[in-house]
């Protein structure tokens, strides 16, 4: 889904708070638990990892922002266990005395069907390939801002379960995960550093063969960043 | 922090919240309280960025250990007995004269549990995960690190199940360094891409710290 929680890219969020010296992975005893009973009962509930992580993203925008990091994991576990009814929100609800937030949004899965057909792979190292431009309803792991982008597969990084349909208990799908890189410039336009790039792993589903370059622009690339 | 916050009385927050939800679920059986304590154990003080110095300090003193690490790096912690939930697609990237790493989960929050532990707040938050992609050279200035213009910096977005750790540059001077001593100056943030290792006397009062 396009939600707030696919954030690179994005202006507007200001400097980087460093304030935090030496190893705190917990800032509270009520985190430490949060931490702790999510990693004991997702599997245990019959859930996974892009399930759990499509439940932080189904948060609505306004609160994803405004809560903190372990209370958008706490709004996530309640959502998947209120949606398999082994802990009703109310259930919560009667034993704090208050209301908890208001339920994420339904999870919306469309019956856009996956493409990878086997398990072969499409692509090779050195293949120019484009992040298709999809923008799925349901969880995805193809952020925006390499969507419709040029970019070069690096390495072929084995086969792994496909997210898009994981996180819906709509299959495993086994596909090959690519290192896509990209050039900065591809991505945010000719102000960016011309030597930076961005490295990505992308399943092959969101990825399509790029036409090849004309060979003038092959020999200057060349010439500028030679391998 | 206040001890208010700490503890967190307020019963619409989420410490009375999680506490009613882990007696729920200790009351159907699905959870067991002790296994939760022995889990934040764990995290606060068996796992965390001591694992992945002692990768970067042998990586620095055994070519043979360097060289198995960049091609396979989950064996290669293996040897070190380094391993966990986080690990099993572990990824060293390294840092040279030509080009700078830096890692990042733009989509959430995704990192190297077993050699970094869990991450720094500021490596969650929507200032970094924004805007690493797009300006890493400004972030990384704010972090100290000014890369020269010539050099390639190479942000490693962690969207799917790679997780990557970043192997700085050895310091000059160090030469007469243990692996045991190299260790202790290598940082968290080298390991992420937001710092480089100083050696010993340039460190001073911040070793350790970060």
């Amino acid at each position: 889904m396009n939600g707030i929680h696919d954030m690179g890219g994005m202006d507007g969020f200001g400097e980087i708070d460093r304030g935090e010296a030496g190893y705190t992975p917990f800032h509270s005893d009520w985190e430490a638990r949060v931490f702790a009973l999510t990693n004991s009962v997702i599997a245990r509930a019959g859930s996974n990892a892009d399930e759990f992580r499509h439940a932080i993203e189904r948060i609505h925008p306004a609160r994803y922002l405004a809560a903190s990091y372990y209370a958008r994991w706490l709004d996530a576990v309640e959502t998947i266990l209120a949606d398999r009814g082994i802990v009703t929100r109310a259930e919560i609800d009667a034993r704090t005395g208050h209301p908890g937030v208001a339920p994420a949004a339904a999870a919306r899965v469309e019956s856009r069907r996956h493409r990878a057909k086997d398990e072969r792979a499409k692509f090779r190292t050195g293949d120019r390939v484009r992040a298709r431009n999809i923008n799925p309803a349901g969880h995805t792991r193809s952020p925006r801002y390499v969507r419709g982008k040029i970019g070069v597969i690096r390495r072929d990084r084995g086969i792994y379960v496909f997210p898009d349909t994981n996180a819906h208990h709509a299959g495993e799908v086994h596909q090959h995960v690519y290192s896509v890189e990209f050039r900065a410039r591809e991505l945010f336009g000719e102000t960016a550093n011309a030597h930076d790039r961005v490295l990505i792993d992308l399943w092959e589903d969101y990825l399509e063969q790029a036409a090849n370059p004309p060979p003038s622009a092959i020999k200057s690339k060349r010439k500028r960043n030679p391998r | 922090m206040s001890d208010d916050h700490r503890h967190d009385p307020n019963p619409h927050g989420p410490a009375a919240r999680v506490k009613a939800l882990e007696e729920l679920l200790v009351e159907k059986g699905l959870v067991d309280s002790a296994r939760l304590d022995e889990i934040i154990e764990t995290y606060q003080h068996a796992v965390g960025p001591r694992a992945g110095a002692r990768v970067v300090a042998r990586a620095w003193c055994d070519r043979a250990f360097h060289r198995r690490l960049m091609t396979d790096a989950v064996a290669a912690c293996a040897e070190l007995g380094i391993a966990g939930p986080e690990g099993g697609h572990l990824v060293a990237v390294e840092n040279t004269a030509r080009v700078h790493n830096l890692v990042v989960c733009t989509l959430c929050s995704c990192y190297p549990w077993p050699v970094l532990g869990l991450p720094p707040a500021w490596y969650k938050s929507f200032a970094y995960r924004s805007r690493a992609v797009k300006d890493p050279r400004g972030l990384l200035r704010e972090f100290g690190v000014v890369i020269p213009d010539e050099v390639e910096v190479r942000v490693w977005d962690s969207s799917a199940e790679q997780r990557y750790i970043v192997i700085p540059e050895r310091p000059a001077g160090t030469k007469s360094m243990t692996e045991a001593e190299l260790a202790d100056i290598v940082t968290r943030d080298s390991m992420i891409g937001v710092g480089k290792v100083l050696a010993p006397s340039r460190a001073g009062g911040r070793r350790g710290a970060r």
